[in-house]
């Protein structure tokens, strides 16, 4: 009695949803779960076979090379996030705050530090290639066009500087991002704020470190929560610019190519048979991280907003 | 005749019309990695249609890197084309494993007259059975510019000093020696493939490897290795960031002497820039030239989600004749796969005189490609360690023997 009064009442409330319902679970929550189930199975090639439980996760976890590659692309989602993260909150910070001041021609700046954003990976991965090449790239004819021919390196073919070289390239395309959502946050904290500083006599740095920082907190952490999901994504900038096997010798090898090569054999060598199971398990495993994570970076950001 | 009769007829020859069309013709997917040859394909599939008007073969191919996912994840999905251009070896396997392609050995007579370790890599070791028609057959000499050999008086080097000797003389005369790079890890399988044999010995050591006789860590191999690190400083300068497309360039536009690379290449530099003349010799050892690697490239094969299997087979059989293996020889400049095809090329018959001189199977992609880690992975992985001096020669080997004997029978302790 109770449900059918109340399926009369909003019944037609489940027409509005069922679309939308429809298209997230047939490709969002049905890929998705099906993955998780890959994981328990045995593969052979493109053949399910029987299903071993949680083998494949030991696998990842304890079985070389396996173990080797998770670890040494975790440590490099990691350094991707580290760096991303540092540059955006100090350098991306600034430039936001600089940017609120609004003065004249800044309207092109903050237009100039978006457009990275706006572009492709794929396209800022094959630009930068072309600009790091050693023998005849921009970069390189800069440096020896000024005397510094000496400083010029295989930037992105040198275990030692691989890595560094993607990570700042992605910083500099996704700082965009950062900057226009902090300086949005900045404008949108009222004028009375500063207002009542200067009566009290703050100088820039204190209406900074007091009125800015403490109220732009909760976009920090927002931005730093989305932030960590992309770097523990990333898959497209590693792939074009240096390819699925993270040359050179794994040193940019990511979690998410790391995946991709497991699960559908190493492209870059024409042929290896795949092994979904232990790739869905890397997967998987990913989930959790990123879910754990920004599960408990929500919390907090919730508990400072609370605060505030 | 009224009226209606004849528009009853009119109807009748549009409809019969409309029927014969649509019985006659079928359209046939071939799916392919090969971006570069999509002129010569259309070229054999209009050769192919003049005979059989009824068939129309659509030629689409995929970007190389990504091909193996978009093709296994299409026929697993009960879809892809008709017609599979087919990696060799551990590349072919998984397919035939999943049941996606079809058998061809007891459908295609012409596959009897192939030589056996050719069909090997068509081969699906599981149940002995042919699933593929070999189409190429490749082979990693030194590829050299006849042109600066003779404007700095340089000879085919016979020894290892020779072709140190032969390197620095280039260098000095204002090219890189060699054109090779070593920033995409593949090329590096390349390289090995032409130095590697000279060192460690062709057939015997192959042979005692696969048997489980020798290992990795046999001092041949470690040799072998070593003198492909000796080889850096003749390499592109900045080698480890010189990618492949550097490197083809590079040797094209004659800013490089020679070129370690495929016997595929001899088509790309004759579309690069028609006046290079090349060359080829074999990597020389300290006492003389060593063997060349040789392996087949792919073969063509037909899915099984096709509806059009005997057209499918109709287009494959055709594939096997001779006379698409010579028109595949002269227009793409490879080595056809079909027996009985003689090369035009001075060019080309030079590497086939190499070949018939002293070869061995290309070592990791025809013997070591069957799991994962494959011997290619660990091979191009660990070398670029050992190119960027990350790693030594020893640990590069006890990876590679390591990462190896976690699947292959022979190192199952």
């Amino acid at each position: 009695m109770h449900a059918r009064k109340w399926l009369r009442r909003h019944g037609h409330l489940l027409i509005f949803l069922l679309p939308g319902l429809i298209l997230y679970s047939a490709f969002m929550a049905y890929p998705l779960l099906t993955s998780l189930s890959y994981s328990l199975y045995d593969w052979r090639g493109l053949l399910r076979q029987e299903f071993v439980g949680f083998e494949n996760f030991v696998t990842v976890l304890t079985r070389w090379p396996y173990n080797e590659r998770f670890w040494n692309a975790l440590g490099h989602n990691a350094i991707f996030f580290g760096i991303t993260f540092a540059i955006q909150s100090t350098l991306g910070l600034a430039l936001a705050v600089l940017l609120a001041r609004k003065w004249r021609g800044f309207a092109l700046l903050q237009a100039t530090y978006f457009m990275p954003f706006t572009l492709s990976a794929v396209v800022v991965g094959f630009l930068w290639l072309l600009m790091l090449n050693p023998n005849w790239g921009a970069v390189a004819q800069a440096l020896r066009s000024v005397g510094l021919g000496d400083m010029v390196q295989p930037w992105l073919g040198q275990p030692a500087t691989a890595l560094l070289t993607v990570v700042l390239v992605n910083a500099w395309s996704w700082l965009g991002f950062p900057v226009l959502v902090f300086l949005a946050g900045i404008q949108g904290i009222p004028r009375e704020y500063y207002e009542a500083g200067i009566v009290d006599g703050t100088n820039g740095w204190q209406a900074f470190r007091f009125i800015t920082l403490p109220l732009l907190l909760p976009t920090i952490m927002m931005v730093s929560i989305l932030t960590f999901i992309y770097n523990f994504n990333a898959f497209e900038l590693v792939f074009v610019m240096q390819g699925a096997s993270g040359p050179p010798a794994y040193s940019t090898d990511l979690l998410a190519t790391f995946f991709y090569r497991t699960a559908f054999g190493d492209p870059t060598t024409g042929g290896e048979p795949g092994q979904i199971g232990i790739a869905s398990a890397i997967a998987v495993f990913m989930l959790i991280i990123i879910g754990t994570v920004s599960y408990f970076g929500v919390r907090y950001n919730q508990r400072i907003q609370e605060g505030i | 005749m009224s009226n209606r009769k004849v528009r009853l007829l009119g109807f009748i020859a549009a409809g019969l019309l409309l029927a014969s069309s649509a019985v006659a013709q079928t359209n046939l997917n071939f799916w392919s990695w090969r971006t570069e040859d999509v002129d010569a394909y259309s070229a054999f599939i209009e050769e192919f249609h003049a005979e059989n008007p009824d068939i129309i073969v659509t030629f689409t191919p995929y970007q190389n890197t990504e091909y193996n996912t978009i093709l296994s994840t299409a026929l697993q999905g009960g879809g892809g084309p008709d017609i599979v251009h087919l990696r060799a070896y551990g590349g072919l396997e998984p397919l035939a494993e999943a049941g996606l392609i079809v058998r061809l050995d007891d459908k295609v007579a012409a596959l009897e007259d192939f030589d056996p370790s050719i069909l090997l890599g068509a081969t699906n070791r599981e149940d002995g059975g042919i699933y593929g028609v070999p189409f190429a057959i490749q082979v990693i000499p030194v590829l050299y510019n006849v042109g600066i050999f003779e404007e700095l008086g340089l000879q085919e080097p016979q020894t290892w000093d020779e072709l140190i000797t032969v390197s620095e003389a280039l260098q000095a005369g204002g090219y890189y020696a060699f054109a090779n790079g070593s920033s995409e890890p593949w090329t590096l399988e390349t390289l090995f493939g032409g130095v590697a044999p000279a060192f460690y010995g062709g057939n015997d050591f192959f042979n005692e490897l696969v048997a489980g006789e020798t290992d990795f860590s046999d001092p041949r191999f470690v040799e072998a290795l070593e003198r492909m690190l000796a080889l850096r400083p003749y390499l592109a300068p900045n080698h480890q960031g010189v990618n492949y497309s550097d490197m083809q360039t590079s040797f094209a536009f004659e800013m490089a002497g020679m070129l370690v690379g495929g016997s595929y290449e001899l088509g790309a530099m004759a579309d690069l820039n028609p006046d290079l003349r090349i060359g080829s010799f074999p990597f020389p050892n300290d006492d003389g030239p060593g063997p060349v690697s040789v392996y087949v490239d792919g073969s063509y094969g037909i899915s099984s989600n096709s509806p059009h299997q005997d057209e499918a087979l109709r287009f494959i059989e055709f594939l096997a004749t001779r006379e698409f293996g010579q028109m595949f020889t002269d227009t793409l400049q490879q080595l056809s796969a079909v027996p009985g095809v003689s090369p035009t090329g001075q060019e080309l018959s030079d590497i086939v005189e190499l070949v018939d001189a002293d070869s061995t199977s290309f070592l990791f992609l025809t013997a070591f490609r069957f799991g994962q880690p494959s011997g290619s992975t660990l091979l191009q992985n660990e070398l670029q360690a050992a190119m960027g001096d990350t790693k030594t020669v020893d640990e590069v080997v006890a990876v590679i023997q390591q990462g190896i004997a976690t699947w292959h029978p022979a190192f199952n302790d």
